[in-house]
């Protein structure tokens, strides 16, 4: 297999395998200071994602900061 | 009016929220007015065809508060534990305002997932500021999962009612005398703020009750005002209430009546 598929905030995504979450966010276009992480609903520090490398079927969620009460 | 809270100590006691003002400037200068040191933010994940995250992050460090970002949205522990986390990195911050929801009309906390996630956070070297009802037994859980903080609930949050049970919020007083207790969620007005803090709690979080103001900067000030004003009635010790009038002028009975 030399794509996985995994989904970016419920949108589709296909990269080349291997990915790591790193390469994610690249492709996704977010500054990466910018954005937190989280792959299947546990957090991935800034510093991991390089290493951290993604499965097909793998959920990324990312956050900005926002207002609030 | 010095304020000690975790490691720090503040000289206000009027913690503020930033969602819903009319614009980003109306915000900056709802802050200055407002004296506080602490504002709340959140979290949002982000929609998959949305525009760019915006510069909120960079506005409201320019502001120069402390940052006490929330964990609104979360419903369970583990949710709210991962956007915690997440908080700490995007924020700089060890600081949480704890918020896991457990009924949509009321927003009004789920105790059972809110005390395992005090219990996670704190373990994990968070300083968290839970946000919880007024019931006294919950609260007590909140300290024995090692929270050193605790925010009682006026009212449901942005329903601007008011403190619904200044009895609980009194109990709570009475009973917790040495923690600090910051009344979050429902207020209105000053009077509001004002009853709080003649309650002896020690400080205020209210969002809704200055954005959703026709002039928010000018309410801004009025609550500072108001805060001021009510932690130096409780120190200055209330009169007590009593039924019965109690003539003051210090006559000798009726003029012409001997």
């Amino acid at each position: 297999m030399n794509r996985i598929h995994i989904t970016v905030n419920g949108q589709a995504l296909e990269l080349p395998a291997p990915a790591t979450l790193a390469d994610c966010i690249g492709a996704s276009g977010l500054a990466p200071d910018a954005v937190g992480t989280a792959v299947n609903a546990q957090f991935v520090p800034r510093a991991r994602r390089a290493e951290h490398a993604l499965q097909d079927g793998d959920a990324v969620f990312t956050f900005a900061p926002i207002t609030g009460g | 009016m010095t304020f000690p809270i975790a490691d720090l100590v503040l000289q206000s006691r009027f913690f503020l929220g930033t969602a819903g003002y009319p614009s980003p400037a109306v915000l900056q200068q709802a802050i200055a007015a407002s004296g506080a040191e602490v504002v709340t933010v959140g979290l949002k994940r982000q929609l998959a065809h949305g525009s760019p995250p915006g510069d909120f992050y960079a506005q409201i460090r320019a502001s120069g508060a402390r940052l006490l970002p929330n964990t609104a949205g979360c419903r369970t522990a583990a949710e709210a534990v991962v956007l915690a986390q997440m908080a700490r990195e995007l924020f700089d911050t060890h600081w949480i305002k704890l918020e896991v929801v457990g009924d949509e009309y009321t927003l009004q906390p789920d105790p059972f997932e809110l005390v395992q996630a005090a219990s996670t956070l704190v373990r994990e070297g968070f300083e968290v500021f839970p946000y919880c009802t007024d019931d006294l037994v919950t609260c007590q859980r909140l300290l024995d999962a090692g929270c050193r903080i605790l925010m009682p609930w006026g009212a449901p949050i942005g329903s601007g009612q008011g403190l619904l049970n200044p009895y609980a919020l009194r109990q709570l007083r009475a009973r917790l005398p040495d923690v600090p207790l910051i009344v979050d969620a429902g207020i209105g007005s000053p009077r509001d703020a004002v009853q709080a803090l003649e309650l002896g709690m020690d400080a205020v979080l209210l969002n809704s009750a200055v954005a959703q103001a026709h002039d928010p900067v000018q309410m801004a000030r009025a609550f500072r005002l108001g805060i001021e004003a009510g932690r130096l009635a409780w120190e200055a010790g209330i009169m007590a209430r009593q039924d019965m009038a109690v003539a003051t002028t210090p006559v000798t009975g009726r003029p012409f009546v001997l």
